[in-house]
């Protein structure tokens, strides 16, 4: 089967790239593009460690095919930091006990990001459903659910 | 040979794809098709990519609303003249499942899913299908379930259905074990239009009662010219569980469906429910 190129950016780079044409997402950016950051877990859509953004929406890699995401921007786990400073809520899960194995961390991440970008200001409950499809087997959701309030409260005083 | 991705702009050329090619399937946002490839389900075959913009519409201001298949779960919760629907588009998956799912997909989803076709039943909608050569055509969306049981029914365009009667009168409950996330034991919604407090025109739909979403016609005719009151819910909850053919599955066995429907549509009924 001949492959397909695709074009889209990658946390901010503009990579191109020729994949299968039923070729996941979360395998173009891990196994073409050697960004590890987003994982592989159920390739059912079930627990949510392959979450990354596309156009700032939150997606599960595995059940995403590269060839739907031609010119759109992705971003992964990986792009949060800058440079040494890590972004407030990779410094919020450090703080709050919020990691254990980190298998499920980096799809918490983008899962948290995405709420924080168009609502920088969540209640509890908007937090705990934001992180509904991210499941995390060894840390438990309350430090997670904390370090994610943590963080909008962190971004919400640098703001005032 | 592995699963092949073909991207096409206009809806003919998809249609007649699908008409021609048994082993093709159309691409919604994939949350189904891709979890079968994932899982060696879907082998071979042809996914169909179509891009037009048809398929994205949303006309939800009138009094007749039309969505594209396309629209995701996200899309309807984004949109405010859409508030009788959110709670059922909010019911399926997570976040991220909901920016990827349609409404399109939804209506091929095999039992239990298929929450959203069980709003969409309750709202007397029609779907407007294009089967290959010859075009457009619009059917009730109870008949093109019941096609759907037996296979090929051409590539769906959009649904179209009346904006319910107020805001009281659509009613929505998913019944899952897990929550704010999880897949249903059953999903009951219920269109109650009122006519000088009598019920006129009364729709009822399960999903998970069935092999596809299915009206329940025995409780829409004991509901209809009544009130709701006592007397007519508990009538309700006597024809509750007739001509439902629950399965059982991981979530829930048939003994449970069928011993929780008729309390669950008691408490929608009664305005119980949160
Ligand atoms: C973690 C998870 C949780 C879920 N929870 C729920 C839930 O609670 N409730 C629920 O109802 N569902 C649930 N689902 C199932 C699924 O996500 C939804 O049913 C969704 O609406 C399917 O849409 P899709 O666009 O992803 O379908 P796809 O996978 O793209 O397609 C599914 C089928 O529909 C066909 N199809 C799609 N669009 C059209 C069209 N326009 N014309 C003709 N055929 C078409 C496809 O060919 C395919 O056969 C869940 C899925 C996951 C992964
Ligand atoms: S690997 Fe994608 S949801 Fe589990
Ligand atoms: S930290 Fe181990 S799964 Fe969440």
């Amino acid at each position: 089967m001949a492959r397909m190129p695709v074009q889209f950016r990658l946390n901010g780079s503009d990579r191109a790239v020729f994949v299968e044409p039923a070729e996941t997402l979360l395998g173009t950016i891990r196994r073409g593009l050697g960004d590890f950051a987003p994982k592989f877990g159920c390739g059912q859509g079930t627990c949510g460690v392959c979450t990354v953004l596309v156009d700032g929406e939150p997606r599960l890699g595995c059940l995403t095919l590269s060839v739907t995401c031609e010119g759109r921007s992705i971003e992964t786990a990986s792009g949060l930091a800058d440079g040494p400073t890590l972004h407030p809520l990779q410094a919020a899960f450090m703080e709050h006990f919020a990691a254990q194995c980190g298998f499920c961390t980096p799809g918490m991440l983008m899962a948290a990001k995405a709420l924080l970008d168009r609502n920088p200001d969540p209640t509890r409950v908007e937090v705990v459903e934001a992180i509904a499809g991210n499941v995390c087997r060894c840390t438990g959701y309350e430090p997670i659910i904390n370090a994610i309030l943590a963080a909008a409260q962190q971004r919400g005083a640098r703001r005032a | 040979m592995p699963v092949n991705v073909r991207i096409v702009q206009g809806l003919q050329e998809a249609a007649e794809i699908l008409a021609a090619d048994r082993g093709a399937r159309l691409l919604g946002g994939g949350t189904l098709l891709v979890r079968d490839i994932n899982e060696g389900v879907m082998t071979e075959g042809t996914l169909l990519r179509a891009l037009d913009p048809v398929l994205l519409a949303i006309n939800a201001g009138g009094a007749r609303i039309e969505l594209g298949a396309g629209v995701t779960m996200a899309m309807v919760l984004a949109n405010r003249d859409l508030s009788y629907l959110h709670a059922p588009a909010r019911g399926i998956g997570g976040p991220a499942v909901r920016t990827t799912a349609t409404i399109g997909g939804n209506l091929f989803a095999s039992t239990p899913y298929g929450d959203f076709t069980t709003a969409l039943l309750a709202l007397d909608a029609v779907v407007t299908l294009h089967a290959g050569f010859g075009g457009a055509r619009v059917m009730p969306l109870e008949e093109m379930l019941t096609n759907r049981a037996r296979g090929g029914v051409g590539l769906v365009i959009s649904v179209g259905f009346n904006r319910p009667a107020g805001a009281d009168a659509f009613r929505f409950l998913k019944v899952a074990r897990v929550r704010p996330k999880g897949i249903s034991v059953l999903s009951i919604a219920a269109h109650l239009p009122q006519n000088a407090g009598r019920i006129s025109g009364a729709r009822i739909a399960y999903g998970a009662m069935g092999p596809t979403p299915l009206r329940a016609k025995a409780v829409e005719r004991v509901l209809e010219g009544r009130g709701l009151d006592a007397a007519t819910i508990a009538a309700a909850k006597t024809a509750a569980l007739e001509g439902t053919q629950p399965a059982t599955d991981a979530i829930a066995s048939e003994w449970y469906r069928r011993e929780v429907l008729p309390v669950h549509l008691g408490r929608l009924l009664a305005g119980e429910t949160s």
